[in-house]
């Protein structure tokens, strides 16, 4: 216990020491969370009026943020799964960082399921004691269970691997049964979320089969690109890399990242071209939402496409992360290769986010066509909860990097060797 | 006598128990007191405690409206489901239905000082042209007849939401009022994570409006588009509200919740018809209960031909078309 209250002020204290621009980094963040705080309050005191979302398009920016960041997180799993499983050695030193990511994800995507609610103060209606889970029925209950599932997962595995390498004590074998665990447990987090949309008939732009393998793909493209991105990040800007750190981050493990982030794109953009194909050869009523995401909708000499823009540029993005990571001389050349990473990531962030949202809801299921556009205060509230979760992200790193490479060690385990880890 | 002193006794001593210090105490921001924010699930209320709500949310409405109202908690009655019929041959788009709906179950109305605010309206007329033609290209490649597109009958997206005529009905036109289906099996209900919305054993679906979360899954689920959420708070004249309430029905909501018709429950369940069947100047609407061969919506159900909206999904709604 003593030693684990030892390990906590160490965690603490490595977070909230660094240089200055750290603390630039960590105060900007701070002040966006802070605008966002603000702009939240006004919604708790006036209510959703003040976000765009109405009765014909009920729900926008926050669930689409929402829907998008669980990919993110279930994303973890394609470090966790190499390395664990089939023991690759390179993905070793950054299963952490892909755990971590998942943590800060969960933070962000449980924010953003909380500032959308209309009563946050009835929250605990969802629990078990203090409330009716409406369980097996309601896919959200089955949601809160294996998003707070996941997150528990990762803070125990990467918390009790930090805490064993900070004493230089091997782990125990229990901690495998949860890593083994959180695999499949990483699948369903986002088959969930995919079957909250999936199951609703009422919405034929969403009732589709081919809606979970979908998120899957794209969330494991987007995931990687991240990574691969962050991980750069890292490298410059510690330790890593340098005599005597403990911690390498090897071109390897970026290029086999950008691998899987390419077979994944591959795949989501097929599952994509079969939902267009399948809908749109069939040309039933259940077209409109996919004509109103490409090409608009036109009403009483009315044209409304303000999806449009944004959907065919995600498309473009994709495809042009497709080829860049397709051909091994621009995914292995680190400018080409980042911009493949930044157009995955954004072009999936429009994809899956606003762009698979906001078309289950035009027209409305009795033909009403109506736009959505969300508001100043909340683009603030999102942009908060993204720099939230950034700044959850960046603490945690400062930790496992300082425990992990800077030899940071408990007093009485001075001068063991680091034990091998995971 | 013996024992029903020790009930009784039990029974304070439990209430005692379970009475919440500083219960009128307010949480800021969010407006709620400590009584409201432990308040339980309507169907987990003892009677005793079903009481001490009902007088509470009483005077909840006479402090924020000044208005003596009267909240009941009328139960359903024994061997009654809830029809209706909807003729819409007769039909004739004047949306009396809406305005009467809108008074009687005390929907929050267009604010004049914040025009972004609408009013809430639980039921929604669609015009639809009878017959339309749109003269195509001739093509070679094309199969499509001269016309290149016919429409005519029953398409929602060629439905028109917003019509706004001198005068209704118009002659190549015809309505069709939308408002709760009242589905037998309904997806609101299967979605709902809290189980604050159900089905109540006369088949009308309700909403617990302390204890809805306001995720709007519900709203997200229904293929009818039949409820409303409460973007902001209520804005309701104090000369316009309808003091006799139900707890499940037309009692004023607070901002974050969802609501809904009800065939009027406060009414239905006191032996009057839904404002909407009464208000109706051609007799277009039909209500009764299903369960009685002799009622009128039966007859109409045997009788006439009827259709339910999105049969393939099946909702199975409890609310028929019918043409005579």
């Amino acid at each position: 216990m003593r030693k684990f209250i030892d390990f906590v002020l160490t965690s603490v204290k490595l977070a909230l020491t660094g240089s200055r621009k750290y603390y630039a980094w960590l105060a900007s963040l701070l002040i966006m969370v802070l605008f966002g705080a603000f702009s939240y309050y006004y919604q708790l005191k006036y209510g959703l009026i003040i976000t765009d979302i109405r009765d014909q398009v009920s729900w926008g920016s926050y669930i689409a943020n929402f829907t998008f960041l669980v990919g993110v997180a279930a994303a973890a799993v394609m470090i966790v799964l190499p390395a664990y499983l089939y023991n690759y050695k390179e993905f070793k030193h950054i299963t952490v960082f892909g755990e971590l990511m998942a943590v800060s994800a969960l933070v962000m995507v449980l924010t953003f399921v909380l500032v959308d609610l209309g009563r946050i103060d009835r929250v605990l209606h969802l629990m078990p004691f203090t409330g009716t889970p409406n369980w097996p029925q309601s896919m959200l209950t089955w949601d809160v269970i294996v998003l707070n599932g996941y997150l528990f997962l990762n803070i125990l595995i990467p918390g009790y691997l930090l805490y064993k390498t900070y004493l230089r004590e091997p782990p125990r074998k229990w901690i495998k049964i949860f890593i083994l665990i959180s695999i499949p447990w990483a699948i369903s987090i986002h088959t969930v979320t995919a079957f909250l949309y999936g199951g609703l008939a009422a919405r034929p732009f969403w009732n589709t089969a081919v809606m979970a393998p979908r998120f899957l793909a794209s969330a494991f493209t987007a995931g990687p690109a991240f990574m691969i991105i962050i991980l750069q990040i890292i490298r410059r800007y510690t330790c890593i890399g340098q005599p005597g750190c403990k911690l390498v981050v090897s071109d390897r493990a970026l290029f086999t990242l950008a691998h899987i982030a390419l077979i994944s794109m591959l795949v989501n953009l097929f599952f994509l071209g079969s939902e267009i194909y399948t809908v749109g050869y069939a040309a039933t009523s259940h077209i409109a939402p996919l004509k109103y995401l490409f090409f608009g909708l036109e009403h009483d000499g009315v044209v409304y496409n303000k999806l449009q823009p944004y959907m065919w540029a995600a498309i473009t993005m994709e495809i042009i992360a497709a080829l860049l990571l397709l051909f091994p001389r621009t995914r292995k050349n680190f400018k080409t290769l980042n911009i493949a990473c930044i157009f995955a990531f954004v072009g999936i962030w429009i994809e899956k986010g606003m762009g698979l949202v906001i078309p289950g809801f035009i027209p409305t299921p009795i033909g009403e066509i109506w736009e959505y556009y969300p508001t100043l205060m909340e683009i603030m509230i999102t942009l908060s909860v993204w720099a939230l979760g950034l700044l959850v992200y960046t603490l945690l790193l400062k930790i496992a990097i300082g425990i992990l490479a800077e030899d940071v060690v408990h007093p009485s385990a001075k001068g063991r060797e680091m034990p091998e880890h995971h | 006598m013996v024992d029903k002193g020790r009930r009784d006794f039990l029974k304070k001593a439990g209430i005692a128990a379970a009475a919440i210090p500083f219960a009128n105490l307010r949480i800021p921001v969010i407006d709620v007191t400590l009584e409201e924010f432990f308040q339980k699930h309507y169907k987990e209320m003892s009677e005793e405690e079903r009481k001490r709500v009902v007088e509470r949310l009483e005077r909840q409405h006479k402090e924020k409206y000044g208005v003596d109202v009267e909240i009941m908690t009328t139960p359903p009655r024994k061997g009654v489901v809830w029809g209706y019929a909807l003729n819409i041959q007769k039909c004739i788009g004047c949306r009396r239905c809406v305005y009467a709906c809108v008074r009687e179950n005390n929907q929050s109305r267009a604010n004049p000082k914040e025009p972004w605010r609408g009013e809430i309206q639980w039921i929604r007329v669609l015009e639809f042209e009878k017959f339309e033609a749109h003269p195509g290209k001739p093509s070679k490649k094309d199969f499509r007849t001269t016309f290149g597109e016919v429409i005519a009958g029953i398409n929602l997206e060629e439905s028109e939401h917003y019509y706004d005529p001198p005068l209704v009905p118009e002659k190549e036109k015809f309505y069709m009022p939308i408002q709760c289906q009242q589905c037998e099996r309904p997806p609101c209900v299967k979605v709902c994570p809290t189980k604050a919305t159900w089905k109540e054993p006369d088949g009308i679906i309700v909403v617990d409006y302390n204890w809805c979360i306001g995720c709007r899954f519900c709203i997200a689920a229904c293929p009818y588009w039949a409820r409303r959420f409460n973007w902001s708070d209520p804005y309701i004249r104090r000369e316009e509200i309808n003091p006799r309430m139900h707890y499940l029905g037309n009692r004023i909501r607070m901002r974050g919740v969802v609501e809904k018709c009800t065939f009027c429950i406060q009414r239905t369940r006191n032996g009057r018809y839904p404002a909407c069947v009464e208000i109706c100047p051609v007799g277009a609407r039909k209500f009764g209960n299903l369960l009685d061969p002799e009622s009128e919506v039966r007859r109409v159900i045997e009788r006439k031909r009827v259709f339910r909206l999105k049969e393939e999904l099946g909702t199975q709604p409890k609310f028929f078309y019918f043409i005579d």
